[in-house]
C-alpha cells in the first residue's frame, strides 16, 4: 500500500467506450461496445481515487476489490488486475457487459457526486478480455472429497456454484434442460451485446475444472431431485431461473404475430434465428414492431426486432423514463439506433386479421400515482384516452417467473405465491434437508451478478455441509431469523 | 449419444427410428413426446413418443417427411447420432380402468396410438381401435395395434385399402351402436382430431385429443405452443399434449400452425435443392 502512488487528481473525463456507429450496428448483430483500447483504459483507470473507504466494493452485489483491480491497472500490471478481479469474480467478461453498473457500483463512487463515477464496468470488461486472451490456467485445487453434488441448471448461478464447488475438490454434475449450457447468458441476452464465443469460454472453464454437463436433461421430467438423490448425489443446487413468461391476458393475445419476448429471443439467440435458413429456426419480424416492457429484455426484444429489418419498433412502457428497469447503457443505444419510445402507455387489445394474424393493437395512456410497494409511481389509465397503434407484430417482455417444472414430484420444497422457492439469503438453503437454491429462482427475474453471488454463498455452504461442519439443517425461515 | 440404432420405412412416406436414449426411456409413458434437433444448426423439433423399452433404453419416434428437418431426419442411417433428444415431455395420457374405450388413429398418428391402445388394453380398458389414412401406402403398424385392441377398424380414404372411409365415419357408427363408450382418444392431422371431436360431441363422448402445435423449448419456457381449450389459454408443452377435444379451439390452433409456413417452404425447397445437388455430384 505504502509504496503505491497515487495518482494525481487530474482533470480526466470519463473516457466513452469506442462503439460501432448506430446507422451500421442496427442492422448487424455484431457487438456493440468495442472495448477499450489500452490507451483509453489507461485514462480512465488514472481517475480512481483510491479511496480509503471504498464505497464501490459495498454497491458491488459481490463485494469485487475494485480499488485493488484498478490499482493493478494504474501500476501497468494487467496479470496482478486479473488475480484481483477473478478473486471475488468468476464471470468478469460477462459482468462487465452486462452488470447495471449504474445502480450498484458506479452509483456510489465518490467521483459520481460532483461528475461522473469511474467507468468501472469498462475497465473490468478490459481485464476480463486480456485474461481470456491469453488462455486460461486451471486454478489451484483442493483435493478431491469423493463427494458428488448435482447442480441443476447452467446460468450464471449453477455455472458459479459447480466452479467453487469443484475447486473445493468436490465431484459436480451440471444438470441443463436445453441443448445449450448458459442460461440466460446463451438463450435471453443477443450476441450483439454478449457474445456467445465469452459465454462458451466461461462454460469450457468450468468444464475443465473437471464439472461434468449433462445436456437435454430436464429435472422434473427426465429425472427428479428424488432420482439425483437416489443415484447418489449428496448435495442438490438449484438454480433453474425464472423462465416462465408472463403474459397480459388481453384480448387478441394469441393471434399470430404476438411473441413472448422469450419465445422471440429463444428464436434468436439460442436457435439463431438471424442466420436462417443456414440455421433451420425461422423467426418472422413483421414491418412495425411493438415490444411492450421497459426492462433488459424488452430492450432486447426491440433492437434484435431492429436488426431482423423491422422498419419501426416501438417500446409500449406504461410508467416513465425514469421506471425503466432496464440499464441506462442499453435504453441510450434503443434510442440511437432508432427505437421510439411511447411511454405512460399501456396496452388493452390486440386487434387480428381474418387470417389470424396482428393488425393493430389499441392502447390507453397512462399518469403516475402515488408510489406503490416496489417505490416506483404506480401507472393509472387515463379514461377515454384509448388509442389504435398501428402494429403488426407484438412482443411481451412483461418479467418473468419460476418455472415449476423442477419441483415435479419433489416434496419438502417450500414457494412463496410469485412462485419463487423460499431460500436463506446467506446460505442458500432451502425448506428441503440437502437442497439449496439460488439466482433468478429465489429472486425471481434479477440480475447475472446478484444470482452468481447467490451460487458462490451456496458453494461455500454446500462445502461446509459436506465437510460435516452443518449438523442440524435449519429451515430457511429459522436461519433467517438467527 | 442419441445413437439411431434401426430404421425402418413404413410405406413410403412414413419412417421409424430406434432411438438410443436411455435416461428418456426411463421415465417414458404413453402420451409424451420428445424434442430432438437433427444437427447442431437444426430447430428444436417435437414428435410423439411411438414406443419406448425401458430395459433396452430405447424410444421409437416415427415421423412424415414434411418439411426439411423431418427430411434430414430421414437422410440418416442407422449409426448416426441426433444432435440432441430430449425428454420425455408433457403429462402422459391419464390410464384407468374405463370400460370401453376407442382409440383413433390418422396418418402418422397411428403411431402414437398404439402405445395409448396398449396402457389402456393392460389397464383392462375393452379396446376398439379405429385406423386410417389417406391411402394403402400411408397405413402402418396394423397388425402391431390388433394386437393390443379388442377390435380394429382399418380404413382409407380413396379404399384403396379396407374399407373406403374416413375414421370418423366407423367412430360415427360406433357411437350410434353402442352406449356405453366412456372415452375416445384420437390422434392424427389437426383436421382430423377437430372432426373426431365434432363427430362424438352429439353422443356426449369424452374425447382426448394430442395437440401438435409449434414447440421451441418444449418446458413452458416461450409460449409457442399457446392454444386456447375452453377459453383458457394453454400451453401445450405442459398442460398437454392432451386435451379435452369438445373444448379446443380448432381454427385458433390451425391458424398457429401456419405461422412458418412460407418459412419452412423457403427452407424445404432449397434443403431438396441442395440434396439433388449433392446427390447429381
Ligand atoms: C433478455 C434478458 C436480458 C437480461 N439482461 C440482463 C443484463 O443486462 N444484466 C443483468 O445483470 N441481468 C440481465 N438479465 C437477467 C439475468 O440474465 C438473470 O437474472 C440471470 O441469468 C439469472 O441467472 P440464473 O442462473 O438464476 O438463471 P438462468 O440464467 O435463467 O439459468 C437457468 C438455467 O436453468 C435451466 N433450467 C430451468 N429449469 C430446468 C430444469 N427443470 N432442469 C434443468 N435445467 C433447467 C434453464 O434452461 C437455464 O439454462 C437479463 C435477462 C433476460 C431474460
Ligand atoms: S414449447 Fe415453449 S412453452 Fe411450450
Amino acid at each position: 500500500m505504502a509504496e503505491a502512488k497515487k495518482p494525481k487528481r487530474e482533470k480526466i473525463p470519463r473516457q466513452e467506450m469506442p462503439r460501432q456507429a448506430p446507422e451500421v450496428r442496427r442492422r448487424n448483430f455484431n457487438e456493440v461496445a468495442l472495448g477499450y483500447t489500452p490507451e483509453l483504459m489507461a485514462l480512465e483507470a488514472k481517475r480512481c481515487l483510491q479511496c480509503k473507504k471504498p464505497k464501490c466494493i459495498e454497491g458491488c452485489p459481490v463485494r469485487v476489490d475494485i480499488p485493488a483491480f484498478i490499482l493493478k491497472l494504474q501500476e501497468g500490471d494487467l496479470a496482478g488486475a486479473a488475480v484481483a478481479l477473478y478473486a471475488d469474480n468468476n464471470l468478469p467478461a460477462i459482468c462487465g457487459r452486462v452488470c447495471p453498473q449504474e445502480t450498484q457500483c458506479e452509483a456510489v463512487c465518490v467521483l459520481g457526486k460532483k461528475g461522473e463515477p469511474v467507468a468501472i464496468g469498462r475497465l473490468e470488461r478490459y481485464v476480463a478480455d486480456w485474461r481470456i486472451s491469453q488462455g486460461t490456467e486451471v486454478p489451484e485445487m483442493a483435493p478431491p472429497s469423493g463427494k458428488r453434488v448435482a447442480v441443476v441448471g447452467s446460468g450464471p448461478a449453477g455455472l458459479t456454484c459447480a466452479a467453487d464447488l469443484a475447486r473445493y475438490g468436490h465431484q459436480v454434475t451440471i444438470f441443463e434442460a436445453l441443448h445449450a449450457p448458459g442460461g440466460v447468458l446463451i438463450y435471453g441476452i443477443p450476441e450483439f451485446r454478449l457474445p456467445k464465443a465469452i459465454v462458451h469460454t466461461e462454460v469450457e472453464y468450468v468444464k475443465s475444472l473437471g464439472v461434468e454437463l449433462i445436456l437435454n436433461c430436464v429435472i422434473g421430467k427426465t429425472l427428479t431431485i428424488d432420482d439425483l438423490f437416489d443415484d447418489g448425489y449428496e448435495a442438490v443446487f438449484l438454480g433453474t431461473g425464472a423462465g416462465l413468461p408472463m403474459f397480459m391476458n388481453i384480448p387478441g393475445e394469441n393471434y399470430n404475430g404476438v411473441y413472448s419476448a422469450n419465445e422471440f429471443l429463444t428464436r434468436v439467440n439460442l436457435m439463431k434465428g438471424y442466420l436462417f435458413p443456414e440455421w433451420d429456426t425461422p423467426v418472422r419480424i413483421g414491418r412495425r414492431v411493438a415490444v411492450v416492457g421497459g426492462g433488459n429484455v424488452a430492450m432486447d426484444a426491440a433492437r434484435c426486432s431492429m436488426r431482423l429489418g423491422a422498419d419501426e419498433v416501438i417500446i409500449v412502457y406504461r410508467r416513465s423514463r425514469v421506471e425503466m428497469p432496464a440499464r441506462a447503457e442499453e435504453v441510450e443505444n434503443a434510442e440511437e439506433e432508432g427505437v421510439v419510445f411511447n411511454l405512460l402507455t399501456n396496452p388493452v387489445e390486440i386487434y387480428g386479421d381474418d387470417n389470424g394474424w396482428v393488425r393493430g393493437m389499441k392502447c390507453i395512456r397512462m399518469e403516475l400515482g402515488e408510489p406503490d410497494a416496489s417505490g416506483r409511481r404506480r401507472p393509472i389509465p387515463i379514461e377515454g384516452s384509448e388509442f389504435d397503434m398501428d402494429v403488426d407484430t407484438v412482443i411481451m417482455a412483461l418479467g418473468t417467473r419460476p418455472n415449476p417444472m423442477v419441483f415435479t414430484d419433489a416434496g419438502g420444497l417450500e414457494r412463496t405465491r410469485w412462485g419463487t422457492v423460499v431460500a436463506d439469503e446467506t446460505t442458500g438453503r432451502t425448506t428441503r434437508e440437502r437442497v439449496w437454491a439460488g439466482g433468478d429462482i429465489v429472486t425471481g427475474a434479477a440480475t447475472v451478478i446478484s444470482a452468481m453471488g447467490a451460487g458462490k454463498r451456496a458453494a461455500a455452504d454446500i462445502d461446509r455441509y459436506l465437510r460435516g461442519e452443518i449438523t442440524t439443517w435449519m429451515p430457511a425461515e429459522e436461519a433467517q431469523k438467527a | 449419444m442419441y445413437e439411431i440404432l434401426a430404421k425402418e420405412e413404413l410405406g413410403t412416406v412414413n419412417k421409424l427410428m430406434v432411438i438410443d436414449a436411455p435416461l428418456v426411456a426411463r421415465k417414458a409413458q404413453a402420451g409424451q413426446f420428445v424434442i430432438l434437433r437433427v444437427v447442431e444448426e437444426g430447430e428444436r423439433i417435437p414428435l410423439t413418443i411411438a414406443d419406448f423399452d425401458r430395459e433396452k433404453g430405447t424410444i421409437t419416434i416415427v415421423f412424415q417427411e414434411v418439411g426439411k428437418s423431418t427430411m434430414h431426419l430421414g437422410l440418416l442411417q442407422v449409426g448416426d447420432e441426433l444432435a440432441s433428444f430430449t425428454g420425455p415431455l408433457g403429462r402422459p395420457t391419464e390410464i384407468e380402468n374405463y370400460g370401453t374405450v376407442v382409440c383413433v388413429g390418422g396418418g402418422v398418428g397411428i403411431a402414437p396410438i398404439y402405445p395409448i391402445a396398449r396402457a389402456l388394453k393392460e389397464a383392462g380398458n375393452e379396446v376398439i381401435s379405429i385406423i386410417g389414412a389417406r391411402t394403402k401406402d400411408l397405413l402402418f403398424w396394423e397388425d402391431k395395434v390388433r394386437a393390443v385392441s379388442d377390435e380394429l377398424i382399418v380404413c382409407t380414404d380413396d379404399g384403396s385399402y379396407a374399407r373406403k372411409a374416413l375414421v370418423t365415419e366407423p367412430l360415427k357408427e360406433l357411437c350410434e351402436a353402442r352406449k356405453d363408450i366412456a372415452c375416445v382418444w384420437g390422434i392424427g392431422p389437426a383436421i382430423m382430431m377437430k372432426f373426431t371431436s365434432l363427430t362424438t360431441k352429439p353422443f356426449g363422448v369424452k374425447t382426448i385429443v394430442s395437440l401438435n402445435s409449434i414447440m421451441v423449448d418444449g418446458t413452458g419456457m416461450c409460449g409457442a405452443c399457446r392454444v386456447e381449450v375452453g377459453g383458457k389459454t394453454r400451453f401445450v408443452c405442459v398442460d398437454g399434449p392432451e386435451f379435452d377435444g369438445h373444448e379446443v379451439d380448432w381454427d385458433l390452433l390451425m391458424a398457429r400452425q401456419r405461422i412458418y409456413l412460407t418459412e419452412e417452404k423457403r427452407a424445404f425447397d432449397e434443403f431438396k435443392l441442395k440434396c439433388e445437388c449433392d446427390s447429381g455430384l
